[in-house]
């Protein structure tokens, strides 16, 4: 009975799923499929590597300082950072003086311990990065609609991570001149144009970002380590700095990570021996099953 | 019960025989876990994932409980809190981290225990009650799973949760009515995220339970083992300590191996970058996808795309909750008297050839972009899937010519001049 019920269920299911799959083969078979520029011209993230990369990668301190520097002097205009402290800047190699020193460089709302209005005060280690400005209206209003996305946890939010802002920053191109594995954009797409406001970028998934290009000229910043500020390096630096404000105990992860899969290798090691030894006495030579 | 020759326990001094009299608890893990369980003597490495699965469930209990002594359920702060916890609590990026990992290396060892259960027929007769109780186990852990990944409250948790409770909205009548009243409002917010919580935190003690009388169930007729010929006699057998503590703990050890090589140096590999957004219920993500465990079930959903006779989103709720429910019934789908597959030419080649392609693709386009490619592979992975367990599996059942059966395990493991004899594994166990 169970088996009757079961095979006319199944051919139930079975049935009704072909006929979804005949009725949908009939529709791809009959009709184009629509094909779109961004579907073709979308561009993967460029093949960029950084210190920290890798199970043995660790932050180049240096290079933190520097994306630091690029955020505070552009970025920091419209985007948030809103989980990162200033206290944890410290992970950058700053003394706690220079810490101190940092977070009095930006003003963070405050409140007046002797009138209790809303004031601007110099921040402290323990305050958390500010907003640049007081509330999502105010962003939207200021960006054409767009509100610029909080930074902390960016190269962990975008597939391709920091390889990804990396090329997103440098990737800025003419959409007249722009082509992909040789076939170029306005050939295929005549009438492609990028709408008012928006910017042409091929590592943006639809290709049209409301971010104007944000690193143009080399100098834009000045490195106090003299290295010099061209827009790759801005870019690179500041895409290593975001993935530390990501995941800023990734050097505790991998650092406790090697011994703890040595001490399991260990172990697993010896269990293996105890089994080998406590069955030899009970396995008989190998067979079949 | 036991077999006839299962070792007793004996309490040693004075302390152990005034317990053993008052509440007889190490008796109990002696009978269970201990030299007092005889397990057949040939269980290969597929045997190692029930203990696997318990170990995991463990380390789920730990880990949450320590994740919620600091995460804030509410939906104006959950996100922040879950970061609090990354950046701020000591150790805490390891707790998440290992707790987000230990979620899908319990799926990883649920799925290869299952998975043995189908390639040596371990739900067969007298084991069905430990088959059933199974399948509730593994409903009990996506149910608490789908919870769990509601809890950080980014991008993929909102909007998971919105397409899984949305499901209940292709009940004909009162479909609707039952989506409002479990999120309590007509989106995900603060009171679906609350309840979550509450049943993320409860579900797994309860699987606990569940486990409990699983294991009760597996100790009535004893282990199955890889011939699928019952235990016949003591040389067919080995006391479970210390021969397969011994080889479950270098299996421990292999998954520990692999479970922190992800936890230390791959952590959101599994996971999705979108989750790392805070949840915005006016921003669809571009391909809303559950965790890869979900995504053979997901596939399934989404094949049903015509209103035959049905509306084609019931057809594919029907049709998800089906593709499970229908393990209940394998014990009766499948009348062949032979468990083993290494014994069932016909079944075998089904299996390998049906059945384990058929799940990697759905499993590919559970979490594929949707595309015409995609949706045609899932349909006819879809098909293939219910005809395996509802109708090829009957049929082979009674159409299939076993190979000879070995007289008894121990015959198996030696080897012997006996003529292998078909049907003996079909006597009862003592």
């Amino acid at each position: 009975m169970v088996r009757i019920i079961g095979i006319l269920t199944g051919l139930v299911f079975t049935l009704a799923v072909l006929i979804s799959f005949g009725v949908d083969t009939y529709s791809n078979l009959t009709t184009e499929a629509e094909e779109t520029a961004e579907h073709h011209f979308h561009a993967e993230p460029l093949d960029v590597s950084f210190p920290h990369d890798g199970p043995f990668g660790k932050w180049d301190t240096a290079q933190l300082q520097r994306g630091y520097v690029v955020y505070k002097e552009v970025c920091s205009a419209c985007h948030s950072l809103k989980y990162v402290a200033f206290r944890d800047l410290a992970d950058l190699g700053y003394t706690e003086a220079e810490v101190q020193a940092l977070a009095a460089e930006w003003q963070v709302p405050g409140i007046d311990p002797r009138t209790g209005e809303t004031v601007m005060r110099a921040a402290e280690p323990t305050d958390y990065f500010p907003s640049p400005y007081p509330n999502d209206v105010a962003a939207a209003a200021a960006n054409n609609n767009a509100i610029p996305p909080d930074l902390s946890l960016m190269t962990k939010a975008r597939h391709g991570g920091a390889p990804y802002v990396y090329s997103l920053l440098t990737g800025y191109e003419d959409p007249a001149t722009y082509s992909h594995d040789g076939e170029r954009l306005l050939e295929a797409y005549p009438d492609f144009e990028v709408p008012t406001g928006l910017y042409f970028n091929p590592y943006f998934p639809n290709l049209n970002l409301a971010m104007a290009p944000p690193l143009t000229t080399t100098g834009q910043v000045t490195y106090e380590d003299g290295t010099e500020a061209t827009i790759a390096q801005m870019s690179k630096d500041v895409s290593a700095f975001l993935s530390w404000t990501a995941e800023p105990t990734m050097d505790d992860r991998k650092q406790t990570g090697w011994p703890v899969l040595g001490f399991v290798l260990f172990a697993t090691i010896l269990a293996y021996l105890s089994k080998k030894q406590i069955w030899a006495a009970v396995k008989p030579a190998k067979r079949k099953h | 019960m036991s077999f006839a020759w299962a070792r007793q326990y004996e309490p040693k001094n004075g302390f152990t025989k005034w317990v053993d009299e008052k509440l007889p608890l190490p008796r109990l893990v002696y009978n269970a876990v201990g030299a007092g369980y005889p397990v057949p003597r040939n269980l290969n490495y597929m045997w190692n994932f029930g203990v696997l699965a318990g170990f995991a469930l463990l380390l789920q209990i730990v880990t949450g409980v320590i994740l919620a002594m600091h995460y804030a359920a509410n939906a104006e702060v959950a996100f922040a809190s879950t970061e609090h916890i990354m950046r701020d609590v000591n150790w805490g990026w390891l707790m998440r981290y290992a707790h987000a990992n230990g979620a899908s290396f319990f799926f990883v060892v649920i799925y290869l225990h299952i998975f043995r259960g189908l390639f040596y027929s371990s739900y067969k007769a007298p084991r069905e009650m430990i088959w059933l109780l199974g399948v509730v186990i593994f409903l009990l852990v996506m149910a608490t799973a789908f919870m769990g990944y509601v809890l950080p409250w980014g991008q993929m948790s909102f909007w998971g949760a919105k397409v899984i409770t949305g499901l209940f909205g292709a009940i004909p009548l009162v479909g609707e009515s039952i989506q409002v009243w479990l999120l309590g409002g007509f989106a995900p917010d603060n009171a679906a995220l609350n309840r979550f919580f509450s049943l993320h935190f409860l579900l797994p003690f309860v699987t606990a339970g569940v486990v409990i009388l699983h294991i009760w169930a597996l100790h009535i007729p004893g282990s199955s083992n890889p011939t699928g010929v019952e235990v016949k006699s003591e040389s067919d057998t080995v006391p479970f300590h210390p021969y397969y503590t011994a080889k479950d703990g270098f299996g421990l050890g292999i998954f520990l191996l692999a479970y922190f090589a992800m936890v230390f140096f791959l952590p959101n590999f599994l996971g999705h970058a979108d989750n790392y957004i805070e949840a915005n219920p006016l921003a669809t993500p571009a391909n809303i996808v559950p965790e890869w465990y979900f995504w053979p079930f997901y596939a399934i959903l989404r094949a049903f795309t015509f209103d035959f006779i049905l509306p084609a989103k019931l057809w594919g709720v029907l049709a998800m909750f089906a593709s499970i429910l229908l393990w209940f019934f394998l014990p009766w789908l499948d009348k062949s008297p032979v468990r083993s597959g290494h014994y069932r030419p016909l079944f075998r080649k089904f299996f390998w050839f049906g059945l384990i392609p058929c799940i990697l693709v759905l499993g590919y386009c559970g979490g594929a972009h949707l595309s015409p490619i995609t949706i045609a592979l899932s349909q006819i992975a879809t098909a293939y899937y219910f005809l395996h367990f509802l109708v090829i599996l009957p049929i082979i059942s009674s159409v299939e010519k076993p190979e000879p059966l070995p007289y008894s395990i121990t015959d198996a493991v030696l080897g012997s001049d006996k003529k292998p004899v078909l049907g003996e594994n079909t006597t009862p166990a003592v």
